[in-house]
Order: structure tokens, then sequence, then C-alpha cells
């Protein structure tokens, strides 16, 4: 059978830690892209929320401009444009200045599910304006948005495979370079080579974002019983 | 000249050069139609599995839904570039493409009318069986027609995430608005600033009015559902107020 030839071609040990790694890659850059763009996001929507001059302003137009424009697009620029960092630096960032204009309608729309009287209460009891955010606003609105922030590790996952193309060493990309590598390991690649690799990196993105997706559906129904 | 990212040179390249990166855009523009036409007719097709009363077909819904969407776009459409020659099917990228961007956006179409269908009382379809009208008829002229105003938000926006996918194409030499820009700096004079602006400027162009044309929809609908709520509210006192009397 070819394809049991080829499954045990690709998935020696070696070939097997190198895509768990890319795995970890994958997962880490996701993490830490939604962290970093949930801080930014965060700042975003509090600007475009509660302050009417220029920071808010600008906060309204960096959020329009990058969710009305592609991610392959941000990713390419901080590549190719931008000269400093390493590649994987650059291309992680083009990540999170994208994600965080996609963080911060999330924050937004939990700003806005917050009653009034949670503000007028809060200043009732002497808080201010920035503590009143801090301790009274911003933690209830966390609360409400952990699912939708937990899809966006779901759809960042995704969104990292479009690292694969430039070099940074991800799962999809290191899959690629899997495939290129079986000849030297011996292999002679057939098609059931290719069908294999590829089916197997979809069938393991598969089952980490189906398994983050059922989390997610979970809490929700939580939450509503 | 000067070496400059955005050089005042680059920029006269680049408008010499317009065609090409025009060029990119109605490819854009046309992969972005024919699958949102595909992704509509997927849609609407599992939407209404999802909402059937016979578990298998709920079921198919499913799976087609999470397979989809728990699999990034650029592997599925690395898959049909790959290995669906080997299975005999060579399409050119443009096919793959608008079959790609459309099958993977259709899994989003079908939950956005699913959530439509489910929104329209019960009582409208079995209204309409009552008078005789079929399942496909009940759907088309019933029920789809009432979903129209709950799902356009949500649909607009799937849209917008649509067209902004269809530059995956990039990726494979598609010819797409995002190739033709990169290929045009890469291949040519290293001009990557104002390539990137230009193909950015396009894409804001067509997704940003939709965008913010579902954000105002969305909330026009959201003030009116207020006021009749209110209306039907006041309506009840009054009529607990007669009961009193």
């Amino acid at each position: 059978m070819t394809v049991t030839k080829a499954l045990q071609d690709i998935f020696t040990p070696a070939n097997t830690r190198y895509l768990m790694i890319g795995l970890l890659y994958t997962l880490i850059v996701a993490i830490v892209t939604v962290g970093v763009s949930t801080v930014f996001g965060t700042v975003l929507a509090l600007l475009r929320n509660y302050e009417r001059r220029v920071l808010g302003r600008a906060a309204s137009v960096y959020i329009e401009i990058f969710r009305n424009t592609p991610l392959l697009l941000w990713i390419m620029i901080c590549l190719f444009v931008m000269k400093t960092g390493t590649t994987f630096f650059r291309g992680t960032l083009g990540l999170t200045l994208y994600t965080s204009s996609v963080v911060a309608e999330i924050v937004r729309g939990g700003l806005n599910s917050i009653d009034k009287g949670q503000f007028e209460a809060a200043s009732s009891q002497g808080f201010g304006k920035i503590s009143t955010f801090i301790f009274i606003i911003l933690p209830q609105c966390f609360i409400r948005i952990v699912p939708s922030l937990m899809s966006q590790i779901v759809t960042t996952i995704k969104d990292t495979s479009f690292l694969s193309g430039y070099a940074i060493a991800e799962m999809f990309y290191r899959s690629k370079v899997l495939i290129s590598k079986l000849p030297s390991q011996g292999a002679t690649i057939t098609g059931a080579h290719t069908l294999v690799t590829y089916g197997s990196v979809a069938l393991i993105y598969f089952c980490v974002n189906f398994l983050l997706s059922c989390v997610v559906r979970y809490m929700v129904k939580r939450h509503h019983a | 000249m000067s070496r400059a990212p955005f050089a005042l040179w680059r920029w006269e390249r680049l408008w010499n050069d317009k065609a090409v990166i025009f060029n990119g855009f109605v490819t854009t523009l046309l992969v972005s139609l024919l699958a949102l036409a595909l992704a509509m007719a997927i849609g609407i097709i599992f939407g209404m599995l999802g909402t059937s009363e016979k578990k298998p077909l709920r079921a198919v819904n499913r799976v087609y839904v999470e397979f989809f969407q728990n699999i990034p776009l650029l592997v599925q459409v690395f898959f049909i570039y790959n290995a669906f020659p080997l299975l005999g099917f060579r399409w050119p990228v443009f096919t793959i493409g608008v079959v790609g961007v459309g099958i993977y956006h259709g899994a989003y179409v079908a939950e956005v009318i699913r959530a439509g269908i489910r929104s329209i009382p019960k009582g409208q379809g079995d209204a309409a069986r009552s008078q005789g009208f079929g399942y496909i008829q009940t759907m088309a002229y019933v029920i789809l027609p009432q979903t129209i105003k709950i799902i356009l938000p949500p649909l607009t926006n799937q849209a917008v995430n649509l067209i902004k996918n269809t530059s995956v194409l990039a990726t494979l030499s598609g010819l797409d608005l995002m190739y033709r820009a990169d290929s045009w700096a890469s291949q040519g004079t290293l001009s990557y600033g104002p390539a990137y602006v230009a193909a950015g400027a396009l894409y804001f162009l067509i997704c940003f009015p939709l965008a913010t044309w579902a954000r105002r929809y969305e909330r026009r609908i959201k003030e009116r559902e207020h006021l009749q709520l209110s209306e039907a509210a006041a309506e009840e006192m009054m009529l607990m107020a007669e009961e009193m009397l």
C-alpha cells in the first residue's frame, strides 16, 4: 500500500518530532499574539470608546484600517518594509498588529455591554476615572469576553499558517520542508506522500482547533445555564 | 536616486505601471464575487440542513462546518493546489481560489443562515405547511425572506472577510491584487512601500464601506426593535389596566 509506505516514510521519530516542534511554535506564536493583542486592543478600545479627541480618533482610524485590509498585507509590510528584527519577530509583529484591531472590537463589545450604572456607582464611591476602569469596568468586561478571546486564539492559530511562506518555522512551513527533505532520507516521493503530509497537518490543526472551540462552546453554555 | 522606501520616484514608477495593480484588483474582485456566490449557495444548503428536524441531516451540517472552520484556509488551498492534480483535477489557480475560498466561507455563511432560520418563530413554518407549502417552498417563500433583515449585517461582515481572504491566492502566484503588488515590487525596483500602500488602499476601498454599512444597519435594527419592545410593553400595561377596572 502506497499510503502505508508514505506514513512510514513521513512519521519517523525524527520527522514527527520536527513537526511537533512546529506545532509548539504555532501555539506559542498564537498565544503570544493574542496576549499582546489583548493589551494593545484594550488600549485601542478604551480610547475609541471614551476619548473623543485626537487619541480616540487615531484609535478608530487604526482599527478601521487594519480590519479592512488583509492580514497577508501586514505580514508582508512588516517583513519587507521594516528593517529591524528577525524574520520571526517581524512576522509575528504583523500578525499582532492585525489581531489587535480585531481584539479591540471584541473588547469594545464587552465594554458596551456593561451597564452605565456601574460608572455612576463607582464615581459615587469616590473612584477616579482610571481606577473605575481598572477595578470596576475592565474586570467585568474581561469575564464576559473570555469565550470570544478564546475563539480568537483558534482564528490566530489558523492565521499563523500565513507566516509559512516566509521561512518562519511554524507547523505548516515545517510540513512543506518535510516533503522536500524526504528524498534525502531515502524515500521515493509519490503522490501519497504529498496527500498524507498535508492531510496529517490539516488533521492536527483540526484536532487542536476543534478541541478549543468545544471548550469555548462549553463555557458559553455553562454561562447561560 | 534616493533609496528611501517611500521616495517620490518610487511612486512615479508605480503610477506608470498602474495597469499591473489594476489588473490584480480586477482579479481580486472577480474571485471575490464568484467565491461569494459559491459560499452563499453552500451556506443556504448547509444552513437549511442545520435546522432540519432529522438528526443525520443536522450531523451533516455539523461535520461540514467544523471541518472547514477548524482548518486554516491556506492549508485547504494548498491541499487543493498540490493534492487535487494527483487525483486527476487540474485546475487553474483562479478556480482553486474561487473553490477554496468559497467552500471555506460557505461554512461561516451556513452558521449565519442557520442562526437566521432559527430566529424565525416556528409558527411561521407550521402556518406555511398548513397552507400546503412543501419544505423547499416554505423555506424559499416564507422563512428565508424573513431572515434577510437579521442576517444581512453578519453576512456583510463575512463578505468583507472573504474579500480579505482572497489574498491567499498571492501565495500560489494567483495574479490577484496582493500578488501583483508584491511581484511588481520584488521583480522591479523593490518599491515595496508604495506597492503595499496602493494594494491596502484598494482593499480598504471595497471593505470599509461594506463594514461600515453593516454596522450602521445593525444598530438601526437594534434601535427599532427596542422601540417595538417598549410599544409592546406599553400595550401590555394598558391591557392590565383594563383588566383591573
